[in-house]
């Protein structure tokens, strides 16, 4: 049996968030995700989100914390800020005094009356084992806390008014607006935004050296420009690359489109001359074969966006009528409609704008 | 006796017939210890389980080629009960989460912490983990995507998913950001008549070039649809003529008849007829997505081009409700009635021009 043969425990796995937080596992040598690998430490690692990071340092200076609030697209750091304050505040008691819960596989009002309310009434001693001081208090992480049933937040709640004294609730979500007002209420809130494109250049440049990776910079351009201020899809896809390329050999160009899921620009510029051209079975031949090649629409549609606010073929008033129906039509999408009816009716939609021009 | 389709599949990662950068790709992930989840996307007949099970076999050898169907029971917290029929070896376990329709959020989540904590028994095995095959995740729920994307991270040490679906469009950003896509673009016409010629030779039977590139351009780039055909012309005549008659599959002229009925005559007598047509399909369990995307692109052939786009703009709109209403006929029977309107009134216009 050749299976039992070859040799090796190839199968280290990615290691995983949660067992670094409960510690529960024997410790192995784990090949650990990029995201968790560089994932700051210490709140001052933090790039950007000054005002963040500056009103966390003086907790921590001052040994408290508020109930907090973080919310903005995903990979800007909201995790990363609550897990690095909370190791410097409880140092190596951390991993005791702070539960994390991710909303996505434990969610209802359930959790939050058992798990929730067991946790905070704990007593937390203001000692550490070896004698040092340490806040009274612990911290209940409730992340993407926007998945929270309407009635697990009111629940919320009273649990966070009863056990104020001892308990310090983070709440993280991506829409603020699906958090009920009471509870907004109660905390400080922050705001993460995406991050800057050469903070995270400069990010993925560390990475590489501390990898031994050869990638160019056009490569790390690519990475940079599609991950939208999200920093975690940029350590992902640069890990991805690595992971598909092996660690020697050199990344393409075409390795990073694949990647990142970008559409070769030829596509874009066919679909939109296809449409100049004012020949419905030629835009109908164009989006079959485009979509046996199995491109990510959504991305398209980002592409073809902006090929279309910066065309001078278009007034802004022709413009416009493009964008209502790209804008519909990207919802539709990612709503389950299917991509060759869609497809074709944005392509209608910018042909008749190029025919009324003539 | 198994089809073409089954007997020829390639079953190692370097005997692929295309896209060959891609599985010498694979072959290096394989082979490194931080194998990802992957999402295995690209339209049906392209070639996704055959590389899934190619790479299946790369990881833990023949053994994954032992295949068995079995049952599996869940239960969901109402204590509704639900059955899968599911398709394993030793190494991994293949489902289709929405064979059991709402319910995929259980059987999901079930499944992973189930296997995720049956350790391998095989301590001396290659690899710490299972596989999980998921197909047409296209179809999972909202709800199920939401409770993956933790999963995904949480039961990672013990394993891996591979998700396979015809394209990205309906997953959330969350579960693509958490897997290395591999993305399988349909073959070309070139390589499906190779292909086809392959078969044959294997087979002992003489293709013509001319009939293998006309299977091929009606297989509309399927590959599986393609030597199903090739198969079929065999039964129907051998040896083989260039011009033979190629059998097309039974629901596209199905659908066709009926696209042609509506474009003859526009009235309450036609719809009434039409909806047992469609019925009909959809009891076949022909995707509604088909039915949808064909009946418009044959009954926008004989209008003009701004009849066309209008066409087009309420079939996008209908084809988007009928994502979300669970009766699927009210949306189709809505549109081809939308349309019996606007057709007749371009007829009469027409006519009307005319004298
Ligand atoms: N502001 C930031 N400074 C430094 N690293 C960051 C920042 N934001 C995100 N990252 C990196 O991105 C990854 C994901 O960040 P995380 O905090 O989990 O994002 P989220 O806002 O989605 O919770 C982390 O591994 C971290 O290394
Ligand atoms: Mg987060």
């Amino acid at each position: 049996m050749d299976s039992f043969l070859k040799s090796g425990k190839l199968g280290t796995s990615i290691g995983d968030k949660t067992s670094q937080l409960n510690n529960e596992g024997v410790k192995k040598k784990k090949s650990v995700p990029w995201v968790e690998k560089y994932r700051p430490r210490t709140v001052s690692d933090i790039v950007e989100q000054t005002e963040a990071v500056h009103v966390l340092e003086q907790c921590i200076a001052g040994a408290d914390l508020p109930n907090l609030l973080f919310y903005g697209p995903p990979g800007t750091g909201k995790t990363s800020t609550i897990l690095a304050a909370a190791r410097q505040l409880f140092g190596d008691m951390y991993r005791d005094r702070i539960l994390e819960l991710n909303a996505s596989d434990e969610r209802g009002i359930q959790v939050i009356r058992d798990k929730v309310k067991t946790f905070a009434q704990l007593t937390a001693s203001a000692v550490r084992h070896d004698g040092k001081s340490c806040p009274p208090f612990k911290v209940i992480i409730l992340d993407e806390a926007d998945s929270l049933t309407n009635a697990a937040q009111a629940a919320l709640r009273r649990t966070m008014e009863k056990e104020s004294k001892t308990t310090r609730f983070c709440l993280i979500c991506n829409y603020v607006s699906r958090i009920i007002e009471p509870l907004t209420s109660r905390c400080t809130k922050f705001q993460f935004k995406p991050l800057d494109e050469s903070k995270i250049l400069e990010r993925l440049k560390l990475i590489c050296q501390e990898e031994k990776l050869q990638v160019n910079d056009e490569v790390l351009n690519v990475l940079v420009k599609t991950s939208g201020g999200d920093m975690r899809r940029a350590t992902t896809c640069l890990q991805s690359c690595s992971v598909l390329k092996g660690k020697d050999a050199t990344v393409s160009m075409h390795d990073v489109y694949e990647i990142t899921g970008v559409v070769p620009d030829q596509w874009v510029t066919d679909y939109i001359s296809v449409c100049k051209e004012n020949i419905y079975s030629k835009l109908e031949e164009f989006i079959e074969s485009f979509i046996l090649e199995a491109y990510t629409a959504a991305q398209f549609l980002k592409q073809v966006n902006e090929v279309i606010v910066n065309t001078d073929e278009f007034t802004d008033k022709r413009k416009a009528v493009i964008g209502e129906k790209l804008g519909t039509v990207s919802y539709r999408l990612q709503d389950g409609g299917s991509e060759y009816i869609q497809l074709l009716d944005l392509g209608c939609a910018i042909m008749i704008e190029y025919s009324k021009k003539t | 006796m198994s089809l073409w389709v089954d007997k020829y599949r390639p079953k190692d990662l370097s005997k692929l017939d295309y896209h060959k950068d891609q599985a010498e790709n694979l072959k290096k992930l394989t082979q490194r210890g931080d194998f990802p989840h992957l999402l295995v996307y690209g339209p049906s007949g392209a070639g996704k389980k055959t590389r899934i099970m190619c790479i299946l076999k790369d990881l833990y050898g023949p053994g994954v080629e032992r295949l068995r169907m079995e049952q599996l029971n869940f239960t969901t917290p109402s204590k509704k009960k639900l059955e899968i029929m599911t398709v394993s070896s030793n190494y991994h376990i293949e489902i289709n989460p929405s064979d059991v329709g709402i319910y995929d959020r259980v059987v999901v989540m079930d499944l992973i912490k189930n296997v995720a904590q049956t350790q391998q028994l095989d301590v001396n095995g290659q690899r710490e983990f299972k596989v999980i095959v998921l197909t047409d995740v296209d179809d999972l729920s909202k709800d199920a995507q939401h409770a993956l994307r933790r999963t995904m991270e949480k039961y990672i040490a013990n394993c891996r998913l591979i998700l396979s679906a015809n394209s990205t469009s309906r997953l959330t950003p969350a579960i693509r950001s958490r897997c290395l896509g591999i993305r399988v673009s349909a073959p070309t016409i070139t390589e499906i008549v190779t292909i086809l010629q392959g078969v044959c030779k294997r087979e002992g039977l003489n293709l013509p070039t001319e009939l293998a590139q006309r299977i091929a351009e009606k297989s509309n780039r399927n590959l599986r649809r393609a030597i199903l055909m090739c198969e079929a012309c065999k039964v129907e005549q051998y040896p083989f003529s260039a011009n033979q008659n190629i059998a097309e599959p039974d629901w596209l002229l199905f659908i066709r008849a009926i696209a042609r009925k509506i474009s003859q005559e526009q009235s309450i007598n036609t719809l009434a007829s039409v909806r047992g047509d469609l019925y009909e399909l959809i009891i076949h369990g022909i995707p509604n997505t088909i039915i949808f995307q064909t009946l418009v692109s044959e009954l926008v052939k004989n209008c003009d081009i701004t009849l066309k786009a209008t066409i087009i703009s309420q079939a996008a709109l209908f084809e988007h409700r009928l994502q979300h209403g669970n009766k699927a006929i009210f949306h189709l029977e809505a549109f081809v009635a939308k349309y019996m309107y606007l057709y007749k009134k371009f007829l009469e216009d027409t006519i009307g021009d005319a004298f």
